[in-house]
């Protein structure tokens, strides 16, 4: 008998993985778990019902998505715009993420997001778009110069 | 690779829409109006040439219990490499980019808890010699990782 806490770990182990490219991809996880596929279906809608599988799907390298240009851009912002610049910048489609962060203050641009674009000309003109909707006009482009490491992360691993 | 209307579509689909079943491929050939062979033959085309990283599930590392920082450091550039193998042996740093700026190393650092993150910090900088600038998220805005592929619909 498993433990119920030990078939949520096999499962998100499993989920954080690339699943099997076949018919049933989750019939083996099942046999090991000794329980039916559909079960295993459930407790993964319960995980995401909870939040903690954000999607369920394919990622793509974007590179090779044809989306070639990307920065980071840090934004310098007040803690009374923050939200409304935040969420302004998260209407824009080439916007992947974007966070607030905790900077010191010799770094100071606190709002981050990603940009990403199909020509650096894409990009520039982006950037400009996102400053006039929002204002921000301190900002720094960090462009990614190396890509020296680039994997999911794995949990209880 | 030269990607056609099928595969456009069949990406958009993987990203977003992929159904949640015993059968996933095969309930998404349906709805594309092909058969299960063909999409499991496509998708092993598209991993080949990169373009699709791995298909499953995308996890929220702070639902798990997880904390993470996006961290920045001044490397002298003769020691780029060196800094970066340091660093990389972690599972934990997930993202590891040189970037245009006196900041020129920007990595994420993922760990089971706030005092883990810290003392890893704490032993990175030790093991590297340089101080780590790390910058915690304090509210999240958006994090989207699919990318349209321009499939008519």
């Amino acid at each position: 008998m498993m433990y119920e806490d030990e078939k949520i770990r096999r499962i998100i182990q499993f989920l954080q993985g690339d699943i099997p490219l076949e018919s049933r991809p989750f019939q083996k996880l099942a046999v090991d778990l000794e329980i039916s596929e559909e079960e295993v279906l459930e407790r993964i809608q319960d995980l995401q019902k909870q939040g903690v599988v954000r999607r369920w799907g394919a990622v793509l390298r974007h590179q090779q998505a044809g989306y070639t240009c990307n920065a980071m851009v840090a934004w310098k912002v007040g803690p009374i715009e923050a939200d409304r610049a935040g969420e302004a910048m998260a209407e824009f489609h080439e916007v992947s993420h974007c966070y607030l962060r905790e900077v010191s203050a010799d770094f100071g641009y606190n709002l981050f997001s990603m940009v990403h674009a199909r020509s650096q000309t894409d990009l520039a003109e982006t950037i400009s778009r996102i400053a006039d909707v929002t204002g921000l006009d301190d900002y720094v482009v960090l462009n990614s110069i190396r890509e020296l490491k680039k994997v999911s992360m794995r949990f209880f691993d | 690779m030269k990607l056609d209307q099928l595969d456009r579509a069949l990406l958009d689909a993987l990203q977003n829409t992929l159904p949640l079943s015993c059968q996933p491929f095969g309930d998404l050939a349906a709805r594309l109006k092909t058969s299960e062979e063909e999409v499991l033959a496509r998708i092993a085309a598209l991993k080949e040439t990169g373009l699709i990283r791995r298909i499953g599930g995308i996890m929220n590392s702070k639902q798990l219990g997880y904390t993470s920082a996006l961290c920045a450091m001044t490397v002298p550039e003769e020691r780029i490499d060196e800094v970066a193998a340091i660093l990389n042996q972690l599972s934990g740093v997930t993202h590891n980019y040189v970037r245009d700026h006196h900041y020129n190393l920007w990595f994420t650092l993922t760990s089971p808890s706030q005092a883990a993150l810290i003392q890893q910090l704490k032993a990175l900088e030790q093991a590297c010699g340089l101080s780590i600038l790390p910058m915690p998220a304090r509210k999240l805005y958006k994090i989207k990782v699919s990318f349209d592929m321009g499939a008519e619909s």
